[in-house]
Protein backbone atom coordinates (compact mmCIF):
# COMPACT_ATOMS: atom_id res chain seq x y z
CA UNK A 1 0.00 0.00 0.00
CA UNK A 2 1.54 3.28 -1.10
CA UNK A 3 1.28 6.51 0.86
CA UNK A 4 1.01 8.42 -2.37
CA UNK A 5 0.68 7.20 -5.93
CA UNK A 6 1.21 9.33 -9.02
CA UNK A 7 0.07 8.08 -12.42
CA UNK A 8 0.86 9.74 -15.71
CA UNK A 9 1.30 13.15 -14.10
CA UNK A 10 1.78 16.13 -16.41
CA UNK A 11 2.06 19.68 -15.12
CA UNK A 12 2.19 22.92 -17.13
CA UNK A 13 3.49 26.24 -15.82
CA UNK A 14 2.61 29.34 -17.82
CA UNK A 15 1.76 27.27 -20.88
CA UNK A 16 5.02 25.30 -20.77
CA UNK A 17 4.91 21.57 -20.07
CA UNK A 18 7.27 21.09 -17.12
CA UNK A 19 6.43 17.51 -16.23
CA UNK A 20 5.25 14.82 -18.64
CA UNK A 21 3.88 11.39 -17.80
CA UNK A 22 5.49 10.95 -14.39
CA UNK A 23 4.72 7.74 -12.47
CA UNK A 24 5.76 7.49 -8.85
CA UNK A 25 4.71 5.63 -5.72
CA UNK A 26 6.08 5.98 -2.23
CA UNK A 27 5.79 3.20 0.34
CA UNK A 28 5.75 3.79 4.11
CA UNK A 29 9.22 4.30 5.60
CA UNK A 30 10.93 4.61 2.23
CA UNK A 31 13.60 7.22 1.50
CA UNK A 32 13.44 8.37 -2.11
CA UNK A 33 15.74 10.94 -3.64
CA UNK A 34 14.91 12.74 -6.86
CA UNK A 35 17.90 14.10 -8.75
CA UNK A 36 17.81 16.22 -11.83
CA UNK A 37 19.40 19.31 -13.32
CA UNK A 38 18.06 22.82 -12.70
CA UNK A 39 14.71 23.30 -14.42
CA UNK A 40 14.02 19.57 -14.59
CA UNK A 41 10.72 19.90 -12.72
CA UNK A 42 11.80 18.63 -9.28
CA UNK A 43 10.22 21.45 -7.26
CA UNK A 44 7.20 21.41 -9.56
CA UNK A 45 6.70 17.72 -8.76
CA UNK A 46 6.79 18.40 -5.00
CA UNK A 47 4.38 21.32 -5.36
CA UNK A 48 2.00 19.10 -7.33
CA UNK A 49 2.24 16.45 -4.59
CA UNK A 50 1.21 18.92 -1.85
CA UNK A 51 -1.67 20.12 -4.01
CA UNK A 52 -0.31 23.59 -4.85
CA UNK A 53 -0.33 22.86 -8.59
CA UNK A 54 -3.15 21.17 -10.44
CA UNK A 55 -2.19 18.35 -12.83
CA UNK A 56 -2.71 19.03 -16.52
CA UNK A 57 -3.08 15.29 -16.90
CA UNK A 58 -2.78 12.21 -14.72
CA UNK A 59 -3.75 11.55 -11.12
CA UNK A 60 -2.27 11.90 -7.64
CA UNK A 61 -3.80 9.52 -5.11
CA UNK A 62 -3.10 9.96 -1.44
CA UNK A 63 -3.73 7.35 1.21
CA UNK A 64 -6.81 8.48 3.17
CA UNK A 65 -5.88 10.91 5.96
CA UNK A 66 -2.24 11.05 4.90
CA UNK A 67 -0.22 13.43 7.08
CA UNK A 68 2.17 15.41 4.88
CA UNK A 69 5.15 17.42 6.05
CA UNK A 70 6.54 19.93 3.56
CA UNK A 71 9.92 21.66 3.84
CA UNK A 72 10.21 24.25 1.05
CA UNK A 73 13.47 25.65 -0.26
CA UNK A 74 12.75 29.08 1.18
CA UNK A 75 9.86 31.12 2.52
CA UNK A 76 7.96 33.87 0.73
CA UNK A 77 7.88 35.75 4.07
CA UNK A 78 7.75 39.54 3.70
CA UNK A 79 10.08 41.46 6.06
CA UNK A 80 7.13 43.64 7.08
CA UNK A 81 5.74 40.64 8.98
CA UNK A 82 7.43 40.26 12.37
CA UNK A 83 7.45 36.58 13.28
CA UNK A 84 9.43 34.73 15.92
CA UNK A 85 10.22 31.06 15.44
CA UNK A 86 7.75 30.12 18.18
CA UNK A 87 4.96 32.10 16.47
CA UNK A 88 5.76 30.30 13.22
CA UNK A 89 5.61 26.87 14.87
CA UNK A 90 2.14 27.76 16.23
CA UNK A 91 0.77 27.87 12.67
CA UNK A 92 -1.70 26.56 11.79
CA UNK A 93 -2.28 24.94 15.19
CA UNK A 94 -0.91 26.14 18.54
CA UNK A 95 1.49 23.67 20.17
CA UNK A 96 2.65 23.32 23.78
CA UNK A 97 6.09 24.67 24.74
CA UNK A 98 7.22 21.08 25.39
CA UNK A 99 6.18 19.86 21.94
CA UNK A 100 7.83 22.88 20.39
CA UNK A 101 11.14 22.36 22.16
CA UNK A 102 11.16 18.64 21.24
CA UNK A 103 10.55 19.34 17.55
CA UNK A 104 13.24 22.01 17.47
CA UNK A 105 15.74 19.73 19.21
CA UNK A 106 14.97 16.89 16.87
CA UNK A 107 15.53 19.16 13.87
CA UNK A 108 18.77 20.52 15.34
CA UNK A 109 17.27 23.96 15.88
CA UNK A 110 17.07 23.93 19.69
CA UNK A 111 17.05 27.31 21.42
CA UNK A 112 15.87 29.33 18.42
CA UNK A 113 12.32 29.96 19.76
CA UNK A 114 12.75 33.68 20.35
CA UNK A 115 14.66 34.48 17.15
CA UNK A 116 13.01 36.40 14.32
CA UNK A 117 12.33 34.07 11.39
CA UNK A 118 13.59 36.67 8.89
CA UNK A 119 16.94 36.96 10.73
CA UNK A 120 17.85 33.25 10.57
CA UNK A 121 20.69 31.94 8.43
CA UNK A 122 19.83 29.59 5.57
CA UNK A 123 20.76 26.50 7.55
CA UNK A 124 18.86 27.63 10.65
CA UNK A 125 15.75 28.40 8.61
CA UNK A 126 16.00 24.99 6.97
CA UNK A 127 16.05 23.28 10.39
CA UNK A 128 13.18 25.42 11.71
CA UNK A 129 11.13 24.49 8.63
CA UNK A 130 11.93 20.85 9.34
CA UNK A 131 10.87 21.29 12.99
CA UNK A 132 7.55 22.77 11.89
CA UNK A 133 6.98 19.87 9.51
CA UNK A 134 7.73 17.39 12.31
CA UNK A 135 5.07 18.94 14.58
CA UNK A 136 2.42 17.52 12.23
CA UNK A 137 3.81 13.96 12.87
CA UNK A 138 4.11 13.38 9.11
CA UNK A 139 3.86 9.96 7.49
CA UNK A 140 5.48 11.46 4.43
CA UNK A 141 8.06 14.21 4.57
CA UNK A 142 8.80 16.22 1.41
CA UNK A 143 12.10 18.09 1.34
CA UNK A 144 12.93 20.56 -1.42
CA UNK A 145 16.68 21.10 -1.90
CA UNK A 146 17.10 20.84 1.85
CA UNK A 147 20.88 21.01 1.76
CA UNK A 148 21.20 23.92 -0.63
CA UNK A 149 23.56 26.51 0.78
CA UNK A 150 24.92 24.15 3.42
CA UNK A 151 28.60 23.26 3.40
CA UNK A 152 29.63 19.63 3.05
CA UNK A 153 29.81 18.62 6.73
CA UNK A 154 26.52 20.40 7.43
CA UNK A 155 24.83 18.64 4.51
CA UNK A 156 26.15 15.26 5.66
CA UNK A 157 24.95 16.09 9.15
CA UNK A 158 21.51 16.97 7.78
CA UNK A 159 21.27 13.66 5.92
CA UNK A 160 22.21 11.71 9.04
CA UNK A 161 19.48 13.57 10.90
CA UNK A 162 16.93 12.59 8.23
CA UNK A 163 18.04 8.97 8.41
CA UNK A 164 17.71 8.95 12.20
CA UNK A 165 14.28 10.49 11.84
CA UNK A 166 13.13 7.71 9.55
CA UNK A 167 14.48 5.11 11.98
CA UNK A 168 12.64 6.68 14.89
CA UNK A 169 9.29 7.68 13.34
CA UNK A 170 9.02 5.39 10.35
CA UNK A 171 8.12 8.35 8.15
CA UNK A 172 8.70 8.05 4.43
CA UNK A 173 10.93 10.74 3.00
CA UNK A 174 10.95 12.19 -0.49
CA UNK A 175 13.63 14.71 -1.22
CA UNK A 176 14.87 16.48 -4.28
CA UNK A 177 18.40 17.58 -4.97
CA UNK A 178 20.51 18.89 -7.79
CA UNK A 179 23.68 18.15 -5.88
CA UNK A 180 24.51 14.83 -7.43
CA UNK A 181 27.78 14.31 -5.70
CA UNK A 182 26.10 14.07 -2.30
CA UNK A 183 23.12 11.83 -2.82
CA UNK A 184 22.34 10.03 0.39
CA UNK A 185 23.72 6.58 0.80
CA UNK A 186 20.56 5.77 2.72
CA UNK A 187 18.26 6.39 -0.24
CA UNK A 188 16.28 3.29 -0.99
CA UNK A 189 15.63 4.62 -4.46
CA UNK A 190 16.97 7.37 -6.63
CA UNK A 191 14.78 8.81 -9.34
CA UNK A 192 16.49 10.65 -12.12
CA UNK A 193 14.16 13.37 -13.41
CA UNK A 194 14.32 15.66 -16.40
CA UNK A 195 10.73 16.63 -17.20
CA UNK A 196 10.01 12.90 -17.17
CA UNK A 197 11.43 9.98 -15.23
CA UNK A 198 14.72 9.05 -16.93
CA UNK A 199 15.69 6.17 -14.69
CA UNK A 200 14.93 4.68 -11.29
CA UNK A 201 16.86 2.38 -8.99
CA UNK A 202 19.20 1.92 -6.09
CA UNK A 203 21.79 4.70 -5.88
CA UNK A 204 24.52 2.53 -7.39
CA UNK A 205 22.27 1.27 -10.18
CA UNK A 206 21.26 4.76 -11.19
CA UNK A 207 24.86 5.89 -11.14
CA UNK A 208 25.75 3.40 -13.85
CA UNK A 209 22.56 3.83 -15.90
CA UNK A 210 23.17 5.20 -19.41
CA UNK A 211 20.21 7.62 -18.99
CA UNK A 212 21.86 9.10 -15.94
CA UNK A 213 25.18 9.46 -17.71
CA UNK A 214 23.49 11.11 -20.67
CA UNK A 215 21.91 13.62 -18.33
CA UNK A 216 24.80 14.38 -16.08
CA UNK A 217 27.77 13.26 -18.10
CA UNK A 218 30.74 11.67 -16.45
CA UNK A 219 31.69 14.78 -14.53
CA UNK A 220 31.28 12.91 -11.28
CA UNK A 221 33.22 9.97 -12.68
CA UNK A 222 29.90 8.24 -13.26
CA UNK A 223 29.64 7.44 -9.58
CA UNK A 224 27.52 8.98 -6.89
CA UNK A 225 29.96 10.14 -4.30
CA UNK A 226 28.38 9.45 -0.97
CA UNK A 227 29.17 12.11 1.59
CA UNK A 228 32.26 12.92 -0.45
CA UNK A 229 32.98 16.13 -2.22
CA UNK A 230 34.76 16.61 -5.49
CA UNK A 231 36.01 20.03 -6.45
CA UNK A 232 37.17 19.25 -9.94
CA UNK A 233 33.95 19.25 -11.92
CA UNK A 234 31.63 21.93 -13.23
CA UNK A 235 28.46 22.68 -11.28
CA UNK A 236 26.59 23.93 -14.29
CA UNK A 237 24.33 21.13 -15.38
CA UNK A 238 22.04 23.24 -17.54
CA UNK A 239 23.62 22.46 -20.89
CA UNK A 240 23.05 18.76 -20.38
CA UNK A 241 19.29 19.33 -20.61
CA UNK A 242 19.62 19.70 -24.37
CA UNK A 243 20.91 16.20 -24.73
CA UNK A 244 17.93 14.71 -22.99
CA UNK A 245 15.52 12.73 -25.17
CA UNK B 1 -12.99 73.56 24.35
CA UNK B 2 -16.69 72.93 24.83
CA UNK B 3 -16.76 71.99 21.14
CA UNK B 4 -14.89 68.80 22.01
CA UNK B 5 -17.79 67.68 24.20
CA UNK B 6 -20.61 68.50 21.79
CA UNK B 7 -22.78 65.48 20.89
CA UNK B 8 -21.77 65.57 17.23
CA UNK B 9 -18.11 65.48 18.29
CA UNK B 10 -18.77 62.48 20.47
CA UNK B 11 -20.48 60.69 17.60
CA UNK B 12 -17.59 61.63 15.30
CA UNK B 13 -15.07 60.31 17.82
CA UNK B 14 -16.90 56.99 18.22
CA UNK B 15 -17.23 56.64 14.44
CA UNK B 16 -13.56 57.37 13.77
CA UNK B 17 -12.54 55.05 16.60
CA UNK B 18 -14.64 52.20 15.20
CA UNK B 19 -13.16 52.59 11.72
CA UNK B 20 -9.60 52.86 13.04
CA UNK B 21 -9.93 49.72 15.19
CA UNK B 22 -11.42 47.68 12.34
CA UNK B 23 -8.92 48.96 9.76
CA UNK B 24 -5.80 48.13 11.80
CA UNK B 25 -5.79 44.30 11.59
CA UNK B 26 -6.87 44.32 7.95
CA UNK B 27 -4.17 46.92 7.28
CA UNK B 28 -1.56 44.62 8.82
CA UNK B 29 -2.49 41.85 6.40
CA UNK B 30 -2.54 44.30 3.49
CA UNK B 31 1.02 45.38 4.39
CA UNK B 32 2.25 41.80 4.96
CA UNK B 33 0.81 40.61 1.68
CA UNK B 34 1.94 43.67 -0.26
CA UNK B 35 -1.61 44.44 -1.25
CA UNK B 36 -1.44 48.20 -0.55
CA UNK B 37 -2.57 49.03 -4.05
CA UNK B 38 -5.53 46.72 -3.65
CA UNK B 39 -6.91 48.92 -0.86
CA UNK B 40 -6.63 51.89 -3.22
CA UNK B 41 -8.47 50.09 -6.00
CA UNK B 42 -11.38 49.13 -3.77
CA UNK B 43 -11.70 52.50 -2.07
CA UNK B 44 -11.57 54.44 -5.32
CA UNK B 45 -14.17 52.10 -6.74
CA UNK B 46 -16.43 53.30 -3.92
CA UNK B 47 -17.11 56.50 -5.90
CA UNK B 48 -18.80 54.44 -8.60
CA UNK B 49 -20.91 52.88 -5.84
CA UNK B 50 -21.91 56.34 -4.61
CA UNK B 51 -23.02 57.34 -8.11
CA UNK B 52 -25.01 54.16 -8.71
CA UNK B 53 -26.69 54.37 -5.30
CA UNK B 54 -27.75 57.97 -5.89
CA UNK B 55 -29.03 57.16 -9.38
CA UNK B 56 -31.07 54.24 -8.04
CA UNK B 57 -32.17 56.13 -4.89
CA UNK B 58 -30.64 53.47 -2.68
CA UNK B 59 -28.75 54.05 0.56
CA UNK B 60 -25.14 54.95 -0.32
CA UNK B 61 -23.81 52.16 1.92
CA UNK B 62 -25.42 49.42 -0.16
CA UNK B 63 -24.36 50.94 -3.46
CA UNK B 64 -20.78 51.21 -2.28
CA UNK B 65 -20.78 47.71 -0.78
CA UNK B 66 -22.13 46.21 -4.01
CA UNK B 67 -19.53 47.92 -6.21
CA UNK B 68 -16.57 47.24 -3.89
CA UNK B 69 -17.58 43.56 -3.57
CA UNK B 70 -17.84 43.18 -7.34
CA UNK B 71 -14.52 44.96 -7.78
CA UNK B 72 -12.82 42.74 -5.17
CA UNK B 73 -14.17 39.56 -6.81
CA UNK B 74 -13.25 40.77 -10.29
CA UNK B 75 -9.67 41.61 -9.33
CA UNK B 76 -9.35 38.31 -7.44
CA UNK B 77 -10.60 36.41 -10.48
CA UNK B 78 -8.47 38.28 -13.01
CA UNK B 79 -5.25 38.20 -10.97
CA UNK B 80 -2.82 35.64 -12.30
CA UNK B 81 -4.26 35.57 -15.83
CA UNK B 82 -1.57 37.33 -17.77
CA UNK B 83 -2.02 40.98 -16.83
CA UNK B 84 0.31 41.88 -13.94
CA UNK B 85 -1.64 42.46 -10.73
CA UNK B 86 -0.32 45.99 -10.10
CA UNK B 87 -1.32 47.05 -13.60
CA UNK B 88 -4.73 45.49 -13.10
CA UNK B 89 -5.20 47.32 -9.80
CA UNK B 90 -4.07 50.62 -11.32
CA UNK B 91 -6.67 50.24 -14.04
CA UNK B 92 -9.39 49.26 -11.57
CA UNK B 93 -8.56 52.06 -9.09
CA UNK B 94 -8.41 54.98 -11.46
CA UNK B 95 -10.94 53.65 -13.92
CA UNK B 96 -13.55 53.18 -11.20
CA UNK B 97 -12.83 56.56 -9.60
CA UNK B 98 -13.06 58.42 -12.90
CA UNK B 99 -16.14 56.51 -14.00
CA UNK B 100 -17.71 57.24 -10.61
CA UNK B 101 -17.03 60.97 -10.86
CA UNK B 102 -18.43 61.11 -14.40
CA UNK B 103 -21.47 59.06 -13.41
CA UNK B 104 -22.17 61.26 -10.38
CA UNK B 105 -22.26 64.35 -12.62
CA UNK B 106 -25.06 62.77 -14.67
CA UNK B 107 -27.30 61.91 -11.74
CA UNK B 108 -30.27 64.20 -12.39
CA UNK B 109 -31.75 66.53 -9.80
CA UNK B 110 -29.21 65.72 -7.13
CA UNK B 111 -26.66 68.27 -6.11
CA UNK B 112 -24.25 66.31 -4.04
CA UNK B 113 -21.27 67.41 -2.10
CA UNK B 114 -18.50 65.47 -3.84
CA UNK B 115 -15.99 66.52 -1.20
CA UNK B 116 -18.05 64.70 1.43
CA UNK B 117 -17.57 61.40 -0.40
CA UNK B 118 -13.96 61.96 -1.40
CA UNK B 119 -12.76 63.14 2.01
CA UNK B 120 -15.54 62.00 4.32
CA UNK B 121 -17.77 64.05 6.59
CA UNK B 122 -17.18 62.55 10.00
CA UNK B 123 -18.73 65.50 11.82
CA UNK B 124 -22.07 64.75 10.15
CA UNK B 125 -22.21 61.14 11.33
CA UNK B 126 -25.63 60.22 12.74
CA UNK B 127 -26.80 57.54 15.15
CA UNK B 128 -27.67 55.09 12.36
CA UNK B 129 -24.24 55.57 10.74
CA UNK B 130 -22.63 54.90 14.08
CA UNK B 131 -24.55 51.67 14.58
CA UNK B 132 -23.55 50.54 11.07
CA UNK B 133 -19.88 51.34 11.68
CA UNK B 134 -19.67 49.48 14.97
CA UNK B 135 -21.65 46.51 13.69
CA UNK B 136 -19.27 46.34 10.71
CA UNK B 137 -16.20 46.77 12.90
CA UNK B 138 -17.34 44.01 15.27
CA UNK B 139 -17.97 41.71 12.29
CA UNK B 140 -14.51 42.37 10.80
CA UNK B 141 -12.65 42.00 14.10
CA UNK B 142 -14.55 38.76 14.78
CA UNK B 143 -13.70 37.49 11.29
CA UNK B 144 -9.97 38.21 11.66
CA UNK B 145 -9.88 36.64 15.13
CA UNK B 146 -11.67 33.53 13.85
CA UNK B 147 -9.44 33.07 10.77
CA UNK B 148 -6.26 34.46 12.41
CA UNK B 149 -3.93 31.47 12.08
CA UNK B 150 -5.15 30.53 8.62
CA UNK B 151 -4.82 34.12 7.38
CA UNK B 152 -1.40 34.41 8.97
CA UNK B 153 0.02 31.15 7.57
CA UNK B 154 -1.29 32.08 4.11
CA UNK B 155 0.50 35.43 4.42
CA UNK B 156 3.74 33.70 5.50
CA UNK B 157 3.84 31.19 2.66
CA UNK B 158 1.00 29.94 0.47
CA UNK B 159 2.59 26.55 -0.28
CA UNK B 160 3.04 25.85 3.43
CA UNK B 161 -0.61 26.75 3.97
CA UNK B 162 -1.67 24.32 1.23
CA UNK B 163 0.53 21.56 2.65
CA UNK B 164 -1.21 22.14 6.01
CA UNK B 165 -4.59 21.57 4.38
CA UNK B 166 -5.62 25.24 4.20
CA UNK B 167 -6.78 27.11 1.12
CA UNK B 168 -4.77 30.33 0.69
CA UNK B 169 -7.07 31.28 -2.17
CA UNK B 170 -10.03 31.26 0.22
CA UNK B 171 -8.10 33.25 2.85
CA UNK B 172 -7.13 35.83 0.23
CA UNK B 173 -10.75 36.11 -0.86
CA UNK B 174 -11.83 36.49 2.79
CA UNK B 175 -9.41 39.37 3.15
CA UNK B 176 -10.60 41.05 -0.04
CA UNK B 177 -14.27 40.81 0.93
CA UNK B 178 -13.41 42.15 4.40
CA UNK B 179 -11.70 45.13 2.75
CA UNK B 180 -14.75 45.79 0.61
CA UNK B 181 -16.94 45.83 3.72
CA UNK B 182 -14.52 48.14 5.55
CA UNK B 183 -14.50 50.63 2.68
CA UNK B 184 -18.31 50.62 2.51
CA UNK B 185 -18.87 51.45 6.16
CA UNK B 186 -15.97 53.86 6.61
CA UNK B 187 -16.66 55.98 3.51
CA UNK B 188 -18.55 58.58 5.54
CA UNK B 189 -15.73 58.90 8.08
CA UNK B 190 -12.59 59.18 5.95
CA UNK B 191 -13.89 59.30 2.39
CA UNK B 192 -12.88 57.37 -0.70
CA UNK B 193 -9.47 58.96 -1.13
CA UNK B 194 -8.23 58.39 2.41
CA UNK B 195 -9.68 54.99 3.39
CA UNK B 196 -6.62 53.11 2.25
CA UNK B 197 -4.39 55.57 4.13
CA UNK B 198 -6.10 54.67 7.38
CA UNK B 199 -5.67 51.03 6.41
CA UNK B 200 -1.96 51.09 5.69
CA UNK B 201 -0.43 53.88 7.77
CA UNK B 202 -1.13 52.59 11.31
CA UNK B 203 0.07 49.09 10.39
CA UNK B 204 3.21 50.43 8.73
CA UNK B 205 3.85 52.74 11.70
CA UNK B 206 3.46 49.79 14.08
CA UNK B 207 6.04 47.58 12.31
CA UNK B 208 9.21 48.83 14.12
CA UNK B 209 7.42 48.54 17.49
CA UNK B 210 6.48 44.87 17.18
CA UNK B 211 8.35 41.55 17.40
CA UNK B 212 5.28 39.44 16.67
CA UNK B 213 2.19 39.59 14.42
CA UNK B 214 -0.33 39.92 17.27
CA UNK B 215 1.66 42.75 18.81
CA UNK B 216 1.87 44.50 15.47
CA UNK B 217 -1.92 44.42 15.13
CA UNK B 218 -2.36 45.70 18.70
CA UNK B 219 0.13 48.53 18.09
CA UNK B 220 -1.58 49.39 14.80
CA UNK B 221 -4.94 49.57 16.60
CA UNK B 222 -3.45 51.87 19.26
CA UNK B 223 -1.82 54.14 16.66
CA UNK B 224 -4.98 54.18 14.53
CA UNK B 225 -7.18 55.03 17.54
CA UNK B 226 -4.80 57.75 18.74
CA UNK B 227 -4.63 59.27 15.23
CA UNK B 228 -8.43 59.19 14.92
CA UNK B 229 -9.07 60.91 18.26
CA UNK B 230 -6.12 63.28 17.91
CA UNK B 231 -7.12 64.23 14.38
CA UNK B 232 -10.67 65.03 15.47
CA UNK B 233 -9.41 67.13 18.37
CA UNK B 234 -7.16 68.98 15.94
CA UNK B 235 -10.14 69.52 13.64
CA UNK B 236 -12.23 70.91 16.49
CA UNK B 237 -9.52 73.16 17.94
CA UNK B 238 -7.75 74.36 14.79
CA UNK B 239 -10.70 74.03 12.41
CA UNK B 240 -8.71 71.76 10.06
CA UNK B 241 -10.50 69.23 7.84
CA UNK B 242 -11.17 66.14 9.97
CA UNK B 243 -10.19 63.13 7.82
CA UNK B 244 -6.99 64.70 6.45
CA UNK B 245 -6.04 65.63 10.04
CA UNK B 246 -6.47 62.00 11.11
CA UNK B 247 -4.37 60.74 8.22
CA UNK B 248 -1.71 63.42 8.84
CA UNK B 249 -1.31 62.26 12.44
CA UNK B 250 -1.00 58.63 11.31
CA UNK B 251 1.69 59.74 8.83
CA UNK B 252 3.48 61.55 11.64
CA UNK B 253 3.36 58.35 13.71
CA UNK B 254 4.89 56.44 10.79
CA UNK B 255 7.75 58.95 10.43
CA UNK B 256 8.32 58.92 14.17
CA UNK B 257 8.49 55.14 14.69
CA UNK B 258 10.64 54.56 11.61
CA UNK B 259 12.90 57.51 12.43
CA UNK B 260 13.45 56.30 15.98
CA UNK B 261 14.03 52.78 14.71
CA UNK B 262 16.78 53.83 12.31
CA UNK B 263 18.41 55.91 15.10
CA UNK B 264 18.31 52.86 17.36
CA UNK B 265 19.86 50.66 14.66
CA UNK B 266 22.64 53.17 14.10
CA UNK B 267 23.28 53.19 17.87
CA UNK B 268 23.46 49.38 17.85
CA UNK B 269 26.07 49.44 15.10
CA UNK B 270 28.24 51.99 16.85
CA UNK B 271 28.10 50.08 20.12
CA UNK B 272 28.90 46.91 18.24
CA UNK B 273 32.20 48.29 16.93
Amino acid sequence: MSLIRVRGLSVSLGGRRVLEGVDLAIAPGEIVTIVGPNGSGKSTLLRALIGALAPAAGTIERQGGLRLGYVPQKLALDPSLPLKVRHFLDLPRPVSPGERARALDEAGAGGLEERQLAALSGGQLQRVLLARALLGRPQLLLLDEATQGLDQPAAANFYRRIEALRERTGAAILMVSHELHVVMSASDRVICLNGHVCCVGKPEQVASAPEYRALFGTGTGGALALYRHEHDHAHDHDHHGEQAP
Amino acid sequence: MSLLLAPFMLRAALAALGVALAAAPLGAFVVWRRMAYFGDAISHGAMLGVALALAASLPVFWGVLAVTLVLALAVAALAGRGVPVDTLLGVAAHGALALGLVAVSFVPGVRIDLMAYLFGDVLAVGGADLALIWAGAALLLGLVAWRWRALLLSAVDEDLAIASGLSPRRERLTLMLALALLVAFSLKVVGALLVSALLILPAAAARPLARGPGRMVAAAMAIGAASALGGLALAALADSPAAPSIVSLATLAFLLTHGLDSLRRRGDCQRGQ
